[in-house]
């Protein structure tokens, strides 16, 4: 199969990149361009470890086409950081010990950054089916929900 | 100078504060690299193919076509994995799993691998892969496999343990048994006696990522493995074994790990990758999907149980009897053996037996999961005293305590208890404000114990003292949850320094002496007490050098805060020496300083929680929710209680999704119906409640700071508790986990029936 040369933003910088049609996003993310911050836990959308946002939309990107990513604005966790300075998220999570392992993590900062975006000022109850589309094995979700509720404050004061 | 593990009642200064992670901002920002995330220059890609039968003999495998597709470097079979395994049986088995030789014994038994330029053409290369079968009978359920005419899985399979050896083989691989007294006159002296049988399905650790390796096999003999494992050096021994190498030149370097749970303490796709790294002569990647993870790694056994409890209207327990029938896969393991021993561990009993049989079934080969065995023999049994205590008319609560093992109580698997907690986490329970909560309709509040051994082993650590003051700690056990935080806290409160003057990486195998892997709740207990001793050897040099540098006897000087201080008037204006201090001036008193560790960490502490929660069932369909949990656990000496906390309610939570909603569904047809996050669904962030936790400090005598064990003991009560709470809730008494809600359902029509 031929590839298809692709035109996109990734974390605000302008990316072309050659994939196969049938490639995901995921795929061009970590086999092509080195961003392997999104993780693969199921390959099927049921885990929302590789969460990323496109064009302000929360997608898995395992159910996403690389070619799909033309023209369009790709966020990722690598991008969640200005220059050394954490995105309060981030840091909330790491003061909160909202991690264990740690895989499920990126896909859960950038679910609960969409989250935040669309409701600044979420209940717990919010936070909880807003981030039920990401699989955390590890924690049980009460530490992460706390995170987000202290990242939901310390951004509001911002 | 010999290393005294004891414990010593010290003030802290370090240990027991929450201090970030020192691998936390990789993980925040998506830099940690896991099994998948790395990769090598000329690397291919690995696919294993796998049975779509639960039981078939392999007639013949014809790989001809696919090794002959553009872009395929390597295809192997069981031939190009040689039997090296010397008469080991176990390690035989493990092969065997690895690489089906003569028999498909599950539904995703590996049969054949490819390696090939991509992912593309290595999938095009297993559909040209051509395996005869001859189909076989099998058999999935743990019941059905245990009966005389069960489709025999391993012929050669006569039950151990016996008085008599078996004439006719079974899938039955050993009976074992435990106990003290005569359970025949206990349940004479009893006034109430409840008999139940319970059943528990299988369910899988459920680690969110897959397992991953990258495997670069060199023509010189000598091999590299980048894997995520709960043991690297397990590993390394394992696939040396399996590919006829010597451990040393095989170094195996530990991934970022994404959960294990007890998952990742076996050997799968490792094998499979180095040989056909080996073949191809390049590095080969390869990382399961999850439907592989499903039907081909993991799970944990499903069990049937029969439980019988008596006791003396008083509420003494006068005898206890179990009968365990746990799942192995197809090959022999000990799980119900575990399941024997822990069955009755909670409790004070002078006639206690217990009886595992461990039973084949044609299913993935049973792994650890958390606690492996505890949770389905403790549903049972905190079940069965329940309902003894609602019999008897006391509170739950009170019956436990009054039967609860303490100090000097001889086990129900044996050994005599020193200080431990089951009777202090009761008492906290039971002034517990989520005790006095109230409750609505249709909610139901349970509680139950759990016990868990705690292992320690094999354990080696470095601390190196750099010449600018700051300390390298080289740990040898995976770190699965923040680890390298609390074996920072541990070197920097024995030192006397700062935390953040603490780097602890987790070294790879070829960089320090072997470790026992992350299992049994051991990285924390035995990393901190090699860490411990490594700190008080480097010590000792530091106090050396300060001598040195003060020209004064070393016996003169003692280690404070951190600091060598010269000891006795003749030195009073010696003032005192930094670590700093004397690190910068190392290259000059006798090079680096460094403290080594090698032990066998002995001695850890058994430990015991006790949850209460709180059910919501819903009578017209079943459905349940989850409204108030608490945890209360003894960690000995929680290190970093943040952590301590976290693995109280992760435990708790996998216990929620094992009791409510997990289980493997297997087809007629022996094929695993559910190998996916939608349909095997684990609970998400809506299912559950905060998680409140409680943290009670009996120091294990057995450790120089008191430390337990945490990470496996907090999943053993939540299949009763939760049990109990959906069975006052429903007003039935529920036996077969998981209550999912047809099951709950179809208990309480049954109830209406019967009452009728």
């Amino acid at each position: 199969m031929a590839g298809v040369a692709v035109s996109t933003t990734i974390n605000g910088d302008s990316v072309e990149f050659l994939c196969q049609p049938d490639e995901t996003l995921l795929d061009v993310l970590r086999d092509r361009l080195g961003l392997t911050g999104a993780k693969e836990g199921c390959g099927t959308g049921d885990c929302g470890a590789c969460s990323v946002i496109l064009d302000d939309r929360l997608v898995c990107s395992c159910l996403v086409l690389g070619a799909e990513t033309e023209g369009r604005r790709v966020e990722t966790i690598e991008g969640m950081a200005h220059g050394d300075t954490l995105h309060p998220l981030q840091q909330k999570f790491l003061e909160h010990a909202a991690l264990q392992c740690g895989i499920c993590t990126p896909g859960f900062l950038i679910a609960a950054k969409d989250l935040l975006a669309k409701n600044p000022d979420p209940t717990e109850e919010e936070i909880r089916f807003g981030l039920a589309g990401n699989l955390c094995r590890c924690t049980g979700y009460d530490k992460i929900v706390r995170a987000v509720q202290d990242a939901a404050i310390v951004m509001k004061g911002a | 100078m010999n290393f005294d593990p004891r414990f010593s009642g010290r003030k802290f200064t370090s240990v027991g504060t929450r201090p970030i992670r020192p691998d936390g901002v990789d993980k925040v920002t998506g830099r940690a690299r896991y099994g998948a995330d790395f990769n090598m220059a000329g690397q291919l890609v690995g696919r294993i193919l796998r049975s779509p039968h639960a039981h078939a003999r392999i007639i013949k495998i014809d790989t001809s076509k696919a090794e002959k597709l553009a872009g395929v470097k390597a295809v192997i079979t069981a031939a190009d994995l040689p039997d090296l395994t010397n008469g080991d049986a176990a390690m035989y088995d493990v092969l065997d799993n690895c690489m089906a030789r003569t028999k498909a014994l599950y539904d995703g038994h590996a049969v054949a691998a490819v390696a090939a330029i991509d992912a593309r053409t290595a999938r095009q290369a297993l559909k040209l892969i051509e395996v005869e079968y001859e189909l076989l009978p099998h058999v999935t359920d743990v019941d059905e496999a245990a009966k005389h005419k069960a489709p025999l899985i391993n012929d050669a399979i006569f039950t151990e343990g016996l008085e008599e050896k078996p004439v006719k083989p079974s899938n039955v691989t050993k009976r074992s048994q435990f106990g003290h007294g005569d359970v025949h006159q206990g349940f004479g002296q009893a006034d109430f006696i409840v008999e139940r049988s319970f059943k528990t399905e299988q369910t899988h650790q459920g680690y969110i990522e897959p397992h991953a390796c990258v495997a670069n096999f060199s023509s010189d003999g000598t091999a590299d493995l980048w894997v995520c494992t709960q043991g690297h050096f397990v590993y390394r021994q394992h696939c040396a074994q399996l590919l006829g190498m010597e451990a040393s030149k095989l170094r195996v370097t530990s991934s970022e790990i994404g959960g294990g749970f007890g998952g990742k303490t076996h050997v799968w796709a490792e094998p499979v990758a180095l040989a056909l790294s080996r073949k191809a002569g390049r590095p080969v990647k390869l990382v399961m999907t999850r439907d592989e993870v499903f039907r081909a790694s993991g799970p944990t056994s499903a069990t049937s149980i029969d439980v019988k409890i008596g006791a003396r209207k008083d509420g003494t327990i006068t005898a206890a009897e179990a009968t365990l029938r746990y799942s192995c896969g197809p090959y022999a393991g000990s799980w119900a053996e575990i399941g024997a021993m822990t069955a009755f561990a909670c409790y004070k009993l002078d006639n206690v037996k217990t009886v595992g049989y461990e039973v084949l079934v044609n299913r993935p080969k049973t792994a650890a999961y958390r606690a492996p065995s505890a949770p389905m023999a403790a549903f049972a049994v905190e079940s069965a005293v329940d309902e003894l205590a609602k019999m008897i008319g006391m509170d739950p609560v009170d019956f436990r305590i009054k039967n609860a093992a303490q100090e000097g109580t001889r086990s129900s698997y044996g050994p005599v208890y020193g200080p431990i907690g089951i009777g202090p986490t009761l008492e906290a329970v039971k002034s517990h404000p989520h005790m006095k909560a109230p409750l609505g309709e249709n909610q139901g509040r349970g509680m139950a114990c759990g016990f868990w051994f705690n292992f320690g082993g094999q354990t080696c650590t470095d601390l190196n003292i750099g010449m600018d003051g700051s300390v390298s700690l080289a740990v040898g056990t995976v770190d699965v949850g923040g680890s390298r935080a609390s074996l920072s806290l541990v070197a920097a409160e024995e030192l006397g320094i700062a935390y953040e003057h603490v780097k602890a990486v987790v070294a790879d195998t070829s960089s320090l002496g072997y470790n026992d892997m992350t299992d049994g709740s051991r990285g924390t207990f035995s990393s901190s007490m090699a860490t411990i001793s490594a700190a008080r050897n480097a010590i000792k040099i530091l106090r050396e050098r300060a001598a040195q540098m003060w020209d004064i006897a070393v016996d003169d000087v003692v280690w404070e805060m951190g600091h060598a201080v010269a000891k006795g008037e003749k030195h009073g204006n010696l003032g005192k020496l930094s670590l700093k201090e004397i690190a910068v001036e190392s290259g000059k008193t006798g090079g680096p300083i460094a403290g080594h560790s090698e032990l066998v960490a002995d001695g850890a502490g058994v430990s015991f929680a006790t949850h209460i929660c709180d059910i919501e069932v819903d009578p017209e369909t079943g459905a349940t929710r989850v409204i108030r949990y608490t945890v209360v656990q003894d960690a000995g000496k929680a290190v970093h209680p943040t952590y301590v906390e976290g693995q109280y309610q992760g435990g708790a939570a996998q216990g929620i999704g094992w009791a409510l909603n997990e289980e493997y569904i297997y087809g007629k047809d022996g094929r695993l119906q559910n190998p996916g996050f939608l349909d095997y669904r684990i609970p998400v962030c809506s299912d559950l409640p905060m998680i409140d936790t409680q943290i009670l400090e009996i120091p294990n005598p057995n450790h120089p700071y008191g430390v337990r064990g945490v990470g496996e003991t907090s999943i053993v009560p939540p299949l009763a508790a939760i049990a109990n709470a959906v069975s006052n809730a429903a007003g039935v008494r529920m036996t077969h986990i998981p209550m999912s809600p047809p099951r709950i359902l179809a208990a309480i029509e049954a109830e209406r029936e019967w009452s009728k």
